[in-house]
């Protein structure tokens, strides 16, 4: 630098960026949720704790539906491809994506994982996240409803404790309830009402995948969003956007979902 | 622990306005946090001070903006009672979220070369 005037030296500027952190992961599901919508296919990321009972919901989901909708599948878990191929079994062509060290799936691992895969082929695809109720609900990827999946067993306060994960919630599916007169604490009320706290327009199902009880609402809740031939996949922004985008995000939709398909796809 | 991931994505973002600002280094960067964004500002914090040598945010001074959760009524704009339902019983409405979902990069203080 120039000693006699100090030109040359560093002024420090400031930049006003104000940008989602996460937007290259956020343009990345633009794009995962463009390619579904086009295809005619309805994306659903599933979320929930380990052991919620999330594979054992879409093995049930592939015996409810007796071949009537085409599902395909792709399963994140730290280690193994173990969902991968019980999903495999039970009809669901799934690729497993083995996250290494990550707690969550993002938009890129899933849109590398579609290319080996006949996602076209299918009218319903599921996005099985990593069991974990923190890290998958800041994680958009490109889904068209986010479902997360709550044993009777983890307690009904449990979307009091992970708060993000049930706001982001489309729907909340309660499983096992077959286990319900086994327990004997268990209260339906204290689970709504938490349910209340956290999500503006809280939907809960109830499931046995182990009966089927409860499963062809299930199916009829994944029919009524089909994306109908045509329709435009537009921004979810579900988790990450800034707050230009909030008047439409949770309020809006719940209640007319099922005139446009799928509930979150009018951010902007 | 998402937020490595979160810091990760942070100093790309930051190393690409410091390449189209022709900066040396990053004096500072200010981020706002929203409460129920899934982000925690001390984690943040921590894999920031981890992920940061050898980047261009190596002695950049890391300003974290905390953003609590704010809920109103989208017709009268009545906010929820805290901890309640979101819900305004009167109007019948679910309530919409005003702010606490950010993850956000605001502002950044770049050293740029004086060129006279």
């Amino acid at each position: 630098m120039c000693d006699v005037c100090g030109c040359g030296d560093p002024k420090l500027v400031p930049v006003d960026v104000h940008d989602k952190i996460l937007a290259k992961n956020d343009h990345q599901a633009d794009h995962n949720r463009a390619h579904f919508v086009e295809a005619g296919v309805l994306a659903i990321n599933l979320m929930g704790s380990p052991g919620s009972g999330k594979t054992a919901l879409l093995e049930a989901t592939a015996r409810g539906s007796t071949g009537k909708l085409r599902f395909g599948a792709v399963s994140g878990d730290l280690a193994t491809d173990r969902d991968a191929q019980r999903l495999n079994k039970a009809g669901i062509p799934s690729e497993a994506i083995t996250t290494g060290n990550a707690c969550h799936l993002d938009a890129d691992m899933v849109h590398d994982s579609l290319h080996g895969m006949k996602w076209r082929d299918t009218d319903v695809f599921f996005i099985e996240n990593v069991g974990n109720l923190v890290c998958p609900a800041v994680y958009d990827l490109g889904q068209a409803a986010n479902v997360v999946a709550l044993s009777v067993t983890e307690g009904e306060d449990k979307p009091l404790k992970y708060p993000t994960m049930f706001r982001g919630a489309d729907l909340v599916i309660l499983t096992k309830i077959d286990l319900i007169p086994h327990l004997g604490e268990f209260s339906m009320s204290a689970l709504e009402d938490a349910l209340a706290r956290v999500m503006p327009t809280p939907k809960v199902l109830k499931i046995s995948s182990r009966t089927g009880e409860g499963i062809d609402t299930w199916l009829n809740w994944l029919e009524e969003r089909r994306p109908r031939p045509g329709t435009k996949a537009q921004p979810h922004g579900h988790h990450a956007h800034d707050h230009h985008g909030h008047s439409h995000e949770h309020g809006h939709s719940h209640d007319h979902t099922h005139d446009h398909g799928h509930s979150h796809g009018k951010h902007g | 622990m998402h937020e490595y991931s979160i810091v990760s994505s942070l100093i790309d973002r930051v190393e690409a306005e410091v390449k189209k600002n022709g900066a040396t280094s990053v004096g500072s960067l200010t981020v706002q946090i929203g409460e129920i964004s899934g982000v925690d500002s001390r984690l943040l914090a921590i894999a920031f001070d981890t992920f940061r040598e050898r980047t261009c945010c190596a002695n950049a001074e890391l300003k974290i903006e905390n953003v609590p959760a704010t809920w109103k009524c989208p017709k009268c704009g009545t906010p929820p009672v805290a901890g309640g339902p979101l819900r305004c019983f009167p109007c019948n409405q679910p309530a919409e979220l005003v702010a606490g979902d950010e993850i956000i990069l605001a502002h950044l203080e770049l050293e740029v070369p004086d060129h006279v």
